[in-house]
């Protein structure tokens, strides 16, 4: 059992660590990349810090939280389940933890689909756990091109027929997708009361009863709505001073809970979160001395 | 706790109601409806006219209204669909559709 665990090693997570690796925690970092600060050639606006590009920063960051304790491991996380501890799914396997902190940052917007909107609830889901039950024998699809697509995909199992569609997007499986594979651009979900089907680009539809939406890598977002904490209304997770979410230990941080997109900011929201952390493992594993 | 409606009392409870009912579609295996539940039974603790339709065990009810995703929040008036929400609401929201009803 992990004390913390941090997905995301941006200057959120990472400040995160830094305050859990201090008070003796160990946290676990699970981390892609860098995501967002390899976009900012350079950064000239941080308190105290010599002009650097996003690249250097979040180096040595991670530099500076791993000297402190922290461990940090290169793995694409799929989802959290869990009511009281958690249950972190990656690519490369699970891990349970006390507390958990989302510090994924935000995806670039997709490209708004048709529909998408109009038949959320009626045939367009963003969980295939919660609703894989209204699908037995139907065909559905899953809108996605990574690993988070074939890992909903996998939830589907007592569909009749289940699609993989990329949506035009690069495709970035781990491992063969096992399942029938449309890479072609999409138009518009397409359904009068409910989804009837997906019109591609070059106008043909494929017949469908539902379609599951797992773009991309599992962001902050998807990961709260799909184990109940309640997002914002643009979508962002919510939280409170605490940066703790509506689930007791379920902890988000930085630009997954909206607000300015800087790095003061999301050390800021890293801080708070990580010592919020602290403060509710130190009372949990109060609680609980048989751990 | 909120009363659970089911295909035997559907009628009496929900169609005869006399007052718009909000009716919460949940599974156990679900976990934003795990989050709604207390929610839903807080409001029927504070005299609100609400009732939770277990999807798993009443497929029919599910079917009638085409749920397709849980949570679902439907409030009902004189037998007829009125309001729906779809995924986690705040006791605020649901209040308000239950008022707009």
């Amino acid at each position: 059992m992990e004390n913390i665990i941090i997905i995301g090693s941006g200057p959120a997570g990472t400040a995160a660590a830094l305050y859990a690796a201090r008070a003796g925690l160990k946290p676990l970092l699970l981390s892609q990349g860098m995501g967002a600060l390899e976009k900012a050639e350079r950064i000239e606006n941080f308190y105290g810090i010599q002009p650097m590009s996003g690249a250097e920063l979040h180096a040595q960051g991670e530099a500076q939280a791993k000297a402190l304790g922290a461990r940090i491991v290169r793995t694409q996380v799929l989802g959290v389940s869990g009511f009281d501890t958690y249950t972190v799914t990656t690519t490369d396997g699970a891990y349970e933890a006390i507390a958990v902190i989302l510090a994924t940052g935000v995806k670039r917007a997709a490209p708004p689909i048709a529909g998408l909107r109009e038949l959320d609830g009626r045939g367009v889901s963003y969980c295939a756990v919660c609703d894989a039950f209204f699908y037995r024998g139907k065909r559905v699809a899953v809108l996605g091109s990574g690993d988070y697509a074939l890992s909903e995909a996998e939830e589907l199992g007592m569909a009749g027929s289940i699609t993989i569609l990329t949506g035009g997007a690069p495709q970035t499986f781990s491992k063969p997708c096992p399942y029938p594979l449309d890479t072609r651009p999409i138009e518009a979900i397409v359904g009068e009361e409910q989804v009837e089907g997906v019109r591609f680009a070059d106008g043909e539809t494929l017949p469908l009863d539902g379609v599951f939406i797992a773009l991309g890598t599992a962001g902050g977002s998807e990961m709260a709505r799909r184990i109940g904490a309640a997002l914002d209304e643009k979508g962002n997770v919510q939280v409170d001073r605490e940066m703790q979410t509506a689930l007791p230990g379920l902890f988000a941080a930085g630009d997954c809970t909206g607000g300015l997109l800087q790095v003061a900011k999301a050390v800021h929201d890293g801080t708070v979160a990580g010592l919020s952390a602290i403060q509710y493992v130190r009372t949990y594993r109060k609680n609980h001395p048989e751990l | 706790m909120a009363k659970q409606i089911t295909k035997q009392n559907f009628e009496q409870e929900v169609v005869n109601a006399g007052s718009p009912i909000l009716l919460d579609f949940w599974a156990t295996w679900c976990g934003p409806c795990q989050r709604q539940g207390p929610i839903i039974d807080q409001m029927a603790a504070d005299g609100l006219n609400v009732g939770k339709i277990n999807v798993d065990e009443q497929p029919e009810l599910a079917q009638h209204f085409r749920v397709m995703s849980i949570p679902t929040l439907v409030v009902v008036k004189n037998g007829k669909e009125v309001q729906r929400a779809v995924g986690l609401h705040a006791r605020e929201q649901l209040e308000e559709m239950l008022r707009n009803a």
